[in-house]
């Protein structure tokens, strides 16, 4: 099974990039599970959701403490301890940030992909909502499930221009990642 | 069909595969998808009920009574502070007999003000004379409200089926929707035994007085008690056609020779079975999954207890001043089968707090001391002022 937290602020489209995680691999053939912590919902704040991922079904229904991979949608989360909390020794950090991901590393002590996803979201789709893009990337850099998932997943919640533009993104941002760099470690 | 869908969404598909001829609800957290989403079949045409907006919860069950008093296969649901806010309608729809289905997404009842999961709303009104059956997983709370119309129909009593408020209702999931074809052929067309007709005038809800009120409880007992096996064989005969059974009046997972049960309602179970199967030592107790809490199975619980020393009895709301409303029930029951286990009363997972995998290891260590009086088992004593210790 693997465990995936999502951390973001209201209005980042946290809980429907927990759902379209979860959805992309349901297209795969894979049991899945996703969830929101949710606070008194509210624009700004910071906002958790969780995804599992796994081949037999899947009975636990806890928030998850021990993720192996953090999609973290305000790199600003970064520097609140809980963010990190809990993350695998050898955990990967997807985050969204212009900034140079060694850098981030060092801060974090973790391996870490950082994509300017708010500008990437911008320029494609003329918002600059991250999700998509963070999870394209996670996506690539994992190889945990191919992107025509994503793009299942994608086309179950969307239709016409949006959907095209988000498939652009999609295929933008896989273009961009090393692929699969990070193979073995969804089950470290 | 095997799809990923949220429980809300599911749940709402489930109803509107019923046909149901009138829903009425009023949003609140967590329950407030369920309705959008039927609202949303109704406006794309998917679903022909009549959808009624109304001002409160109040109206909302007043709706669904009147519709289901007219004949009409009638929905609606709630949570907390809407269920209380229902309460005296809710009362009013079990005791004239209507077979109303109510989902209640679980949370917790005010004050303090918390919008997250436990039961303490359906514990409220746990003596309304509605059935009361309780989800472990999305799979069940689709599969389980398909079977509530029929039972509702079946014995003229109103159904609730419990679905945890976000830990099931905002969970996207991996499930098996049933198909139209396979629901029409399990639920019977909506034909009230009591419903109002000008050809076949009757009275509802009238005054009785002391020369026959106490027979008309009996009645009504004595139809919740015979629900008892209507809910197993409306989960049998749901099983003979899609496979899937959803747990009867409880279900017993584990070594059958544990000397050690813990007994939990919900979706915790869907937890502690991961935890039994996974965790070391997980194997020592046996889990009791109590599906159906109203009416309450007091034989088939005594059956599932034959062998155990201790039951650690696991209660997501309380009474205070007398402790575990279900670890009581559970006690009275056990104390007329012929060897009672000892009973540890804990309450867990109160206003959400999370209940991880390791409660199961704790649960289950409960059993090698002598029993306590209740207590919460997830209780942070550094939060306490030490007088409330």
């Amino acid at each position: 099974m693997i465990e995936v937290r999502i951390h973001g602020r209201g209005g980042q489209g946290n809980v429907v990039a927990a759902y379209l995680l979860a959805t992309a691999a349901f297209e795969t053939g894979r049991n899945c599970q996703a969830f929101p912590s949710f606070g008194a919902e509210r624009r700004g704040a910071p906002v958790t959701a969780f995804v599992r991922i796994a081949d037999r079904p899947i009975g636990r229904r806890c928030q998850v403490a021990e993720p192996a991979f953090l999609v973290v949608q305000d790199a600003g989360l970064l520097a609140i301890p809980a963010t990190i909390d809990g993350l695998k020794p050898k955990g990967g950090i997807v985050v969204n940030s212009p900034r140079a991901s060694a850098e981030i590393e060092g801060e974090t002590g973790h391996p870490v992909l950082a994509l300017p996803a708010s500008q990437l979201a911008a320029d494609i789709l003329g918002k600059p909502v991250p999700n998509v893009a963070l999870l394209s990337a996670f996506l690539a850099i994992t190889g945990l499930l191919p992107a025509e998932s994503l793009v299942g997943a994608l086309k179950r919640r969307f239709k016409g221009d949006i959907l095209a533009r988000n498939i652009k993104l999609v295929e933008t941002v896989t273009a961009m990642v090393p692929a699969a760099s990070w193979g073995g470690m969804a089950h470290a | 069909m095997r799809d990923a869908l949220e429980g809300s969404q599911a749940i709402a598909r489930a109803v509107g595969m019923c046909r149901p001829g009138v829903v009425a609800a009023y949003p609140i957290t967590p329950q407030t998808h369920i309705v959008e989403n039927i609202s949303k079949l109704v406006a794309d045409g998917a679903l022909h009920c009549e959808l009624v907006s109304v001002e409160s919860e109040f109206s909302a069950a007043s709706v669904v009574l009147g519709a289901a008093a007219a004949g009409s296969r009638a929905y609606t649901a709630s949570s907390s502070q809407g269920i209380l806010l229902m309460a005296e309608v809710v009362y009013d729809i079990a005791g004239m007999r209507l077979p109303v289905v109510m989902t209640c997404a679980n949370r917790a009842v005010s004050a303090p003000i918390n919008i997250w999961n436990d039961h303490q709303d359906s514990m409220a009104v746990r003596d309304s004379g509605w059935i009361q059956i309780h989800c472990t997983d999305n799979q069940q709370a689709v599969d389980t409200t398909i079977q509530a119309f029929r039972i509702a129909q079946d014995l003229d009593l109103p159904v609730m089926v419990c679905v945890d408020g976000f830990v099931l209702t905002h969970t996207l999931e991996t499930l098996d929707m049933p198909d139209q074809e396979t629901v029409d052929r399990y639920l019977p067309e909506p034909a009230f035994a009591r419903r109002l007709d000008s050809a076949n005038p009757l009275s509802m809800g009238t005054l009785v007085g002391p020369d026959y009120f106490t027979e008309i409880r009996h009645v009504q007992h004595r139809a919740s008690c015979r629900a008892l096996d209507v809910i197993a064989a409306a989960d049998r005969d749901w099983q003979a056609l899609t496979g899937r059974a959803s747990g009867g009046l409880l279900t017993v997972d584990g070594d059958p020779d544990a000397k050690i049960g813990v007994l939990a309602m919900g979706s915790v179970v869907s937890t502690f079975r991961e935890a039994m199967e996974t965790l070391p030592g997980g194997k020592k107790a046996k889990l009791i999954n109590l599906r159906t809490f109203r009416p309450f199975p007091a034989q088939a619980l005594i059956d599932a207890c034959a062998g155990l020393r201790h039951l650690v009895v696991v209660d997501r709301s309380l009474s205070p001043g007398l402790g575990g409303i279900l670890a009581t029930e559970v006690k009275a029951a056990l104390a007329d089968g012929p060897k009672m286990p000892k009973i540890h009363a804990v309450a867990l997972g109160l206003g959400g707090r999370d209940v991880p995998m390791e409660a199961w290891t704790r649960l289950v260590a409960l059993a090698k001391d002598a029993p306590e009086p209740f207590h919460i088992l997830d209780l942070d004593p550094a939060k306490l002022d030490p007088a409330d210790l």
